[in-house]
């Protein structure tokens, strides 16, 4: 087989984060400014350098506002991943093929979002009137992501024997992490099994502890050739592998609609990324899996290839999720307890672990599986070092 | 009661919607193969053509997924918090499936069907509602 073009061809060289909190004074541009500058500072790059960005498409701060805030260089690339959150890894493996082919030296991606407060949720905002995939579930109250995701995971249960339980083994995970980490929402504040079950429903058979967080954080990412990223002041984080999947029978966020819902686009993309990669499930270390809602963790241990189909709960069982176990995940706290950036701190945890810096250090891990949602048309990278 | 209404005038779901206004659940059937598809779109994906009629369904269906919604809701459900949603697979196009409702009879709410009796599984038939002067929205009632 011909070799991947990309394939650890190029390096994160440098990361940086605001603030992850509620309610915070800065603007989302601001914020993203402060990600991008902390970035480009941890890479020892000037910002006049930058000639790539990679973003989402649901990005509100626009090129030229980074640019003309910034003082960055003349841009001759930039790109804009979609499908929401299903697009982080996206920005990373876009990023990665302007720099192989020549089109950018030196790309900044990066993800900013202020949700903190409940008006700015997304679904808040619902039409009075809506058309596209939208009018065949909003009019019967089917509105919130948490709603598609209940409806999947009852299924899920039915067809696979799972319980809560499992979930919560998820929920758990994150939140030990989190208390690793003093930057993280939920730093100090622990979560047991007894806490879990006297959470509140949001959409039965999902409760809060199964919903992420909402806050405002930016994030951003430097990247460069890998004969670059030798001069750089950090150890290089090799992007080894890059994919992204959208099935036939693709919703936006479950796939109720297609003949069979639990093939989800998680295989598509993973077939992708292993198809030109050295690592496999077998000889992952370490993974950053998109944590929205916990239902879709149990789904991409089966996506990804860490247990076969409908086994995900037992393979949850027995800290296998957490620190010490088979495959600890989200060692920064992820999406349910660090805070929700689209999964853009699942981006920088994993660099933390392949540099060997993260509160949750997997000794002498090699290799990180980072994702990006599930059941939306997502994208999923592999980190080395 | 600010609503949530579909757009009725979309050239691709236009039929749905009229039919939905005569009191008739239809999907589309390809002209070419006839395979049977919903939520509806202009090509068949199964033989790559356009051209379809829209076919009556029975109208009976089982509850394939359901769950409950409580709040924080947009204010047009939130008093009517719990209440669960369903997707129906067809009896009659398996594995078609509407997400939608349920109702204890045809003019109940939606909240209306005890927790207890929400099954996967559970046999429904269809019920429509007028919503608007273009909107009628198919409503399921159990069946036993």
């Amino acid at each position: 087989m011909e070799p991947s073009i990309i394939k650890d061809r190029v390096a994160i060289v440098g990361i940086g984060e605001t603030r992850v909190g509620k309610a915070l004074q800065a603007s989302e541009q601001e914020l993203t400014c402060q990600a991008i500058a902390a970035a480009l500072a941890d890479a020892g790059i000037d910002p006049k350098e930058v000639d790539g960005l990679s973003s989402f498409s649901i990005e509100t701060t626009d090129e030229e506002a980074v640019s003309r805030n910034l003082g960055l260089g003349d841009l001759t690339y930039f790109v804009r991943s979609p499908h929401g959150g299903g697009g982080g890894c996206a920005t990373v493996g876009y990023a990665a093929m302007g720099l192989v082919t020549g089109q950018a030296r030196v790309t900044v991606a990066w993800r900013a979002r202020k949700r903190s407060k409940p008006e700015q949720r997304p679904w808040m905002g619902t039409a009075p009137r809506v058309k596209d995939r939208l009018m065949w579930t909003n009019p019967f109250g089917i509105i919130r992501p948490v709603d598609e995701l209940a409806l999947f995971f009852r299924r899920y249960m039915h067809e696979w024997g799972a319980t809560r339980e499992h979930l919560c083994n998820i929920a758990m995970a994150c939140r030990a992490h989190a208390n690793r980490k003093p930057e993280s929402i939920m730093y100090g504040r622990t979560l047991d099994r007894d806490t879990y079950f006297s959470g509140r429903w949001i959409c039965d058979p999902l409760s809060l502890y199964d919903c992420c967080l909402e806050t405002d954080l930016a994030q951003a990412v430097v990247m460069v050739s890998a004969d670059r990223a030798k001069d750089c002041p950090n150890k290089p984080v090799y992007l080894h592998s890059f994919g992204q999947g959208i099935t036939i029978d693709s919703g936006m966020l479950g796939s109720l609609f297609g003949v069979n819902p639990m093939h989800t686009q998680g295989y598509i993309a993973a077939e992708m990324l292993y198809r030109y990669s050295d690592f496999k499930a077998s000889n992952i270390d370490v993974a950053q899996l998109y944590d929205s809602f916990t239902p879709w963790v149990l789904q991409q241990l089966e996506s990804y290839g860490f247990c076969k189909p409908g086994e995900a709960g037992s393979f949850s069982e027995n800290g296998t999720l957490e620190l010490g176990g088979r495959l600890p995940i989200n060692t920064g706290g992820g999406s349910l307890s660090d805070g929700y950036s689209h999964g853009y701190n699942h981006i920088i945890e994993g660099v933390k672990q392949m540099r060997g810096t993260s509160t949750a250090q997997v000794a002498d891990a090699q290799s990180c599986l980072i994702t990006s949602s599930d059941g939306a048309p997502t994208s999923a990278i592999i980190l080395r070092n | 009661m600010a609503e949530v209404l579909p757009k009725t005038d979309d050239e691709d779901t236009e039929g749905f919607w009229k039919a939905a206004k005569q009191g008739r659940l239809v999907v589309q059937k390809c002209t070419s193969c006839g395979e049977a598809r919903f939520p509806p779109h202009p090509y068949c994906g199964k033989c790559r053509k356009t051209g379809h009629e829209w076919i009556d369904c029975s109208g009976y269906g089982r509850v394939w997924t359901y769950a409950f919604v409580y709040k924080p809701m947009l204010p047009a459900f939130e008093a009517y918090t719990p209440f669960p949603i369903v997707y129906v697979e067809l009896e009659d196009h398996p594995p078609l499936r509407l997400a939608g409702n349920l109702v204890a009879t045809p003019d109940a709410d939606i909240n209306s069907v005890d927790q207890d009796r929400v099954k996967i599984g559970l046999r429904v038939k269809v019920v429509f509602r007028d919503r608007a002067e273009d909107v009628a929205l198919p409503y399921w009632m159990p069946v036993e």
